[in-house]
């Protein structure tokens, strides 16, 4: 496959011609045949020679829905798996909408669980026609008909989907198409079948947005402000016109840069290199990172919103404790960086314009783009290519690479197509960063030991307040997801508090792998391994009183604790110099618990092995899951580890990879994940990972080397590893 | 100005500036998007490509240094050692994003080139310069001690 008839096929594939069975979300919302002029916007194709594709209403950045969606649909109509091709949706929110964001979107982990039984009515519908098509032609019941690896079959006769497609597009499937028994799937829980990516991404043929070229195509970047809150006063681009294949440059309408453009990526990032910009700084941020810290911590003398339980109450409780805990937590901003650094492409049309983007929310992109070009949005057509690693970046309440690019192509003139390019520098800089957090706990115990009150502040910068999902996600000023997987823990505590404040800063702040969970799996789990300790308890038997069992989360958490323990060995002797640590958390519907093991020279610190079990609900791909449990915790891991975006004077301290060091190969050791047998219904698994690392790590550098870190990252504190 | 490259076995010729990286005269003069811009400071390992048959950072190579080289990327990369590395990345299934996975792949051709029978030290010592922010690590290991089985037998 090469760029050029990759976007044929984009072109083609709203186009379609040749004979097609397509299964679709009709107006009514109820899945219908059709072929493929009809005006259904498929999740099923079948093609003339037989041929499956299933369309993901949701992108691939790594975490295998490609793989998922596709499984969901191969197992009802028993086709072949490796035989399966897929493509992406195009946008039409009336269609393909995540059905638990209300609009079409990828992420929270919510995949698999919102498409598990959308996608299997797909197949499922698919299967009904073609059975009873091909019964017609036989002339006999539809009950004698089976599907067997891809073809139909009837006694000794036998077709492939091909032959009776045009028969089955006629049919009106049944508004339920019956589904599968569990105990009859071949691919759903199948260990053994391959990543739908798999070739593509090894040889180098999968498109990525990076990939794309457009004939007559300009490349652009961006000059961004050197500050959050800074404003364009004016540029001097004279110096960039010596520069070979360098085209223009000018100020983007909202003052937050210059938009660079020349023949090629590298010519237009040289220009940049040669361009100055003076900058209004009277709104910017100016402070420090040590100043932030201490004024979100001095906002917790008076949490602004009670958002758990009465403060004075477990006060009260806490003064009249035999032992109190008080603990105060600082995380650090952090960048997503995923491995491709943001980019897109606008490409004009006759009516519009083309975005081939590694698109996370292609109907808010859409509406952007529209609005920027002053296009309907129906002549904003998306086109949805591999990304690179999102971890939550791509999809922001501002599109901002996007608007951007759409804000570069209208400036030029909006007839030639635009490739905005960010180098590294850019995304470290660009904001949108898991929000600084300030948690002061206080915990009192009684002189058995027993928590008796737990009071919880935290200063954040609040994620949706100001964007378009405020009316959604925050209700009474409280942002949740500043305090999810804290003020709902599935800990059985007496008494708890729970107070929230707004910390306020330009700096610009989005959901980051696992959202608010990041933040509060950390807090929560080593202030729960410093309550052990200073009960004189074992952190597994002291956590597991608190989980009595009581709902079903907390047998499924206490399920997963108990069960890492037990992998993990968790009581038998360590080496000399030895240590491990364990924490648990919920998140995403899913439970995760997580034991690291780490050894120490006196100096350095290495990660030798972690031990993960997983309770995600039922699996749909074995080892997707493993490998998203895997890629989690290394990414939780590297964070902790030595990751923070800091700021001296407002200005970014770090700028790409070598001083945001990413986890390499040799900072981990093995990872063994286990997996909790479920029929429970599926629940997230791209993010769940991530929580519990950070914390298992700290705990276990408490206990090797008995130094209890609760600032943000380790390497911020004396810590090194090997 | 005008270069020759040899590019996965035939010369082309590119209208470059002096300076350019050989990241992007692949990538936006040759068409050849399987090797990747992860940092452009030599940092991550996405753009590594082989360079006479040794990996190197594409992003970190000029023009104007590559004369008459080799260059092969992993569009272009054949032979034994490589058809063993792919075919092993793909049935352990390495790849997430896949963002990182030409470059870790063209190093670890490199790696088992060099050092067919590699210890974990040995893999981690020579893959450390690529970045893979899905953190597929434990995958890579085992693919390359996967494909240096399958090499031997
Ligand atoms: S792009 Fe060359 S090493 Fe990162
Ligand atoms: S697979 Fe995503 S960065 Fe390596």
């Amino acid at each position: 496959m090469n760029i050029k008839s990759s976007r044929r096929d984009f072109l083609k594939g709203s186009l379609a011609t040749g004979a097609m069975l397509v299964i679709g979300l009709n107006s009514d919302g109820v899945f219908a045949a059709g072929t493929a002029d009809a005006t259904l916007n498929p999740f099923v194709k079948i093609s003339g020679d037989g041929n499956l594709t299933v369309i993901l209403k949701h992108i691939e950045m790594g975490q295998g829905t490609s793989t998922g969606l596709t499984t969901l649909v191969a197992e009802e109509l028993d086709v072949e798996w490796d035989k399966v091709k897929t493509e992406f949706a195009p946008a039409d929110v009336g269609k393909y909408a995540n059905l638990m964001m209300g609009m079409q979107g990828t992420g929270g982990s919510t995949s698999i669980a919102n498409s598990y039984l959308q996608y299997r009515k797909a197949g499922a519908a698919a299967r009904d026609v073609l059975v009873r098509a091909a019964a017609s032609k036989w002339g006999i019941s539809p009950s004698e008909v089976t599907i067997e690896n891809g073809r139909l079959k009837a006694g000794n006769k036998s077709a492939h989907f091909g032959e009776v497609i045009a028969e089955a597009a006629k049919l009106t499937p049944p508004a339920e198409p019956i589904l599968k028994k569990n105990s009859d799937f071949k691919l759903i829980g199948n260990r053994k079948i391959h990543r739908k990516d798999h070739i593509s991404k090894t040889n180098g043929t999968a498109i990525f947005a990076l990939d794309v070229k457009i004939p007559g195509m300009v490349y652009a970047v961006i000059l961004h402000k050197p500050q959050f809150g800074a404003k364009l006063k004016n540029f001097d681009a004279s110096e960039a016109k010596s520069i070979k294949g360098f085209i223009d440059a000018k100020a983007l309408p909202t003052n937050e840069g210059v938009a660079i453009y020349a023949n090629s990526t590298w010519n237009a990032l040289k220009a940049r290199d040669a361009i100055t910009a003076d900058w209004d700084l009277s709104a910017a941020e100016m402070r420090s990172s040590d100043q932030m810290f201490n004024d979100a911590s001095a906002l917790l003398d008076n949490p602004t919103y009670a958002v758990r339980g009465d403060r004075e109450t477990v006060r009260k409780a806490n003064m009249e404790a035999a032992q109190k805990l008080e603990v105060e937590f600082r995380l650090p901003f952090l960048a997503h960086a995923p491995m491709e650094p943001q980019n897109c492409v606008i490409e004009p049309t006759k009516t519009g314009v083309i975005v081939h983007d590694g698109c996370q929310m292609p109907t808010l992109v859409q509406q952007m783009v529209a609005d920027i070009l002053g296009l309907k949005t129906e002549n904003v057509l998306v086109n949805t290519v591999y990304a690179g690693g999102s971890f939550g970046r791509r999809a922001n309440p501002t599109s901002d690479y996007v608007t951007e690019a759409a804000m570069a192509f209208s400036l030029l003139g909006g007839k030639t197509p635009v490739k905005l390019v960010w180098s590294r520098e850019d995304d470290i800089h660009a904001g949108y960063f898991r929000p600084l957090a300030v948690h002061k706990v206080s915990v009192g115990l009684d002189n058995q030991g027993a928590i008796v009150g737990w009071d919880h502040r935290i200063a954040s910068k609040s994620i949706m307040k100001g964007t378009f999902l405020e009316a959604m996600a925050v209700q009474n000023g409280i942002d949740n997801s500043s305090t999810e997987g804290c003020a709902d823990t599935g800990y059985e505590i007496p008494d708890m508090s729970v107070g929230l404040s707004d910390f306020i800063t330009p700096v610009t702040a989005l959901w980051w792998r696992s959202v608010g969970h990041s933040v509060t799996g950390i807090v929560m789990e080593v202030t729960m391994d410093m309550a052990a300790k200073a009960a004189g308890e074992d952190p597994v038997d002291f956590r597991l009183k608190l989980l009595p069992g009581n709902t079903p989360a907390q047998k499924r958490m206490a399920n997963v604790l108990k069960m890492a323990a037990d992998k993990a060995d968790w009581k038998k002797p360590l080496p000399a110099g030895w240590g491990r640590g364990i924490a648990v958390h919920e998140s995403f519907g899913s439970f995760v618990a997580e034991v690291v093991e780490i050894s120490t020279n006196g100096d350095d610190i290495k990660i030798e092995r972690v031990v993960c079990v997983v309770d995600c609900g039922l699996i749909i791909n074995p080892d997707v899951v493993t490998a998203q449990i895997e890629s989690g915790v290394g990414y939780g891991l590297g964070a902790a580890m030595r990751n923070q975006i800091s700021f001296t004077d407002g200005v970014i301290d770090q700028s790409n990879f070598p001083d945001y060091e990413p986890l390499r190969i040799a900072d981990i050791g093995k990872i063994d994940v286990y997996q909790v047998k479920s029929d429970e219904a599926p629940s997230g698994i791209g993010e769940p990972g991530v929580p519990p690392s950070g914390p298992a790590l700290i705990n276990a550098i408490a206990d090797a080397t008995g130094k209890r870190v609760t600032y943000l990252p380790l390497s911020e504190n004396g810590i090194s590893f090997v | 100005m005008n270069y020759k490259i040899n590019i996965n076995g035939t010369t082309k010729e590119v209208d470059v500036e002096p300076g350019t990286p050989l990241l992007w005269v692949i990538r936006d003069a040759l068409d050849l998007t399987g090797t990747k811009f992860g940092c452009g400071v030599a940092s991550c390992g996405a753009c590594t490509v082989h360079v006479d048959g040794n990996p190197v950072r594409s992003c970190q190579t000029f023009i104007e240094d590559v004369g008459d080289q080799d260059v092969i990327t992993i569009e272009g990369v054949n032979g034994k050692v490589a058809n063993e590395v792919q075919k092993a990345w793909q049935q352990l299934d390495v790849v997430q994003c896949g963002y990182c996975q030409s470059g870790q792949i063209m190093s670890a051709i490199g790696l088992l080139s060099e050092t067919p029978n590699p210890t974990d030290q040995d893999i981690d010592d020579y893959m450390s310069g690529n970045a893979c922010r899905c953190a597929t690590y434990q995958r890579i290991r085992a693919a390359i001690h996967l494909a240096s089985k399958n090499l031997e037998g």
